[in-house]
């Protein structure tokens, strides 16, 4: 393995886009647009998520996303959030692909609102017909080996499997399983959901993962934009770590000084 | 417009009435929205952007009109 010898150098390619940053984050429970916007650019992500919604017709003037974060210098990945069926999601995607014209989104189908656990029966019936209708999903999922490689084989562009609940900040609460979707992937691996700290991103990065998507762990931080920071370096860190190889763990004590000469 | 005769629609699954023979694209500049960022579903049919001046409105059509806001 070749150590990049900028970060700028060590990009990674999802569906023949290729990107620098590998921190993805996303755009929802900001205070305001001018926060969110400020933390995507301290983030120094090149991908957002965002929502499909309503446009509230009643107000049609009130502030837009995309007057804050432009699509034309950030790359917006539409998202299925709220869609318990792969036939909403479906639906919530061909809208996104009229709005702005992407093939490349985030397909999620939740279970239940409880957990927002995904279902996977429903995500891998959704990234089947949404690939045979020429999208490009990089695809939310359980941390399951076995449902990741179905995943794609289906043809999911990225594996995205949750690092711990949706909003819960609990860290990786299994990273077996994380490395060994990891392992078996042929496509790229970004733990999303589930990160609440830095030192989370950097786990997820050590464990070989390509990037991390998360939202709340920057939205919910007392300074998001400083924590927005933090991820920045936490990924970028976690990443060099990675490739840098660590050392092997023992079970006792090995002096770093030499034994030798010892008066 | 007063010799139309008025349809009612749904936007957003909100009761509206409008004059008949308007396209989909002026029913979009009659709610003060920009089409170049907004997605629209006409009875659960998308309706490309490039045929909004082409499609008419019809008496109890259901519409989603859609826009990117922050998510996750």
């Amino acid at each position: 393995m070749n150590a990049p010898q900028t970060m700028e150098s060590d990009s990674w390619t999802v569906a023949g886009r290729t990107f620098t940053s590998r921190l993805i984050v996303g755009t929802g429970k900001y205070k305001s647009l001018e926060e969110n916007a400020a933390a995507v650019e301290a983030s120094g992500a090149e991908i957002v998520t965002v929502a499909v919604r309503r446009v509230n017709i009643s107000d049609p003037s009130q502030p837009m996303l995309t007057d804050h974060i432009d699509p034309k210098k950030i790359t917006y990945l539409p998202n299925t959030a709220g869609c318990f069926t792969a036939d909403d999601a479906i639906r919530t995607l061909r809208l996104a692909r009229e709005a702005g014209g992407w093939n490349l989104v985030k397909l999620e189908v939740l279970g239940e609102a409880k957990t927002l656990y995904p279902d996977m029966r429903e995500t891998l019936k959704a990234t089947e017909i949404l690939v045979k209708e020429g999208f490009e999903p990089m695809v939310y999922c359980v941390d399951d080996p076995i449902a990741a490689k179905q995943l794609e084989e289906a043809g999911a562009v990225a594996i995205m499997p949750l690092g711990a609940p949706i909003g819960s900040g609990l860290g990786i609460q299994n990273r077996v399983t994380i490395r060994l979707i990891v392992e078996g992937a042929g496509v790229p691996v970004l733990v999303d959901a589930g990160v609440g700290t830095a030192s989370d991103a950097a786990q997820a990065m050590e464990l070989g993962c390509d990037g991390v998507l998360m939202n709340t762990a920057i939205a919910e931080a007392k300074d998001p934009v400083l924590m927005a920071r933090a991820m920045k370096a936490a990924v970028e860190s976690g990443r060099l770590a990675y490739l840098a190889g660590r050392m092997p763990k023992r079970r006792y004590a090995d002096p770093s000084s030499p034994l030798a000469g010892l008066i | 417009m007063s010799d139309n005769p008025t349809l009612v629609i749904r936007v957003n699954g909100e009761e509206r009435r409008t004059a008949a023979g308007r396209s989909v694209a002026e029913m979009l500049a009659d709610l003060g929205l920009d089409p170049g960022k907004v997605a629209v579903e006409r009875n659960l049919e998308i309706v490309p952007r490039g045929t909004l001046r082409d499609v008419l409105v019809a008496d109890g059509d259901a519409f989603e009109i859609v826009h990117f806001v922050g998510g996750g």
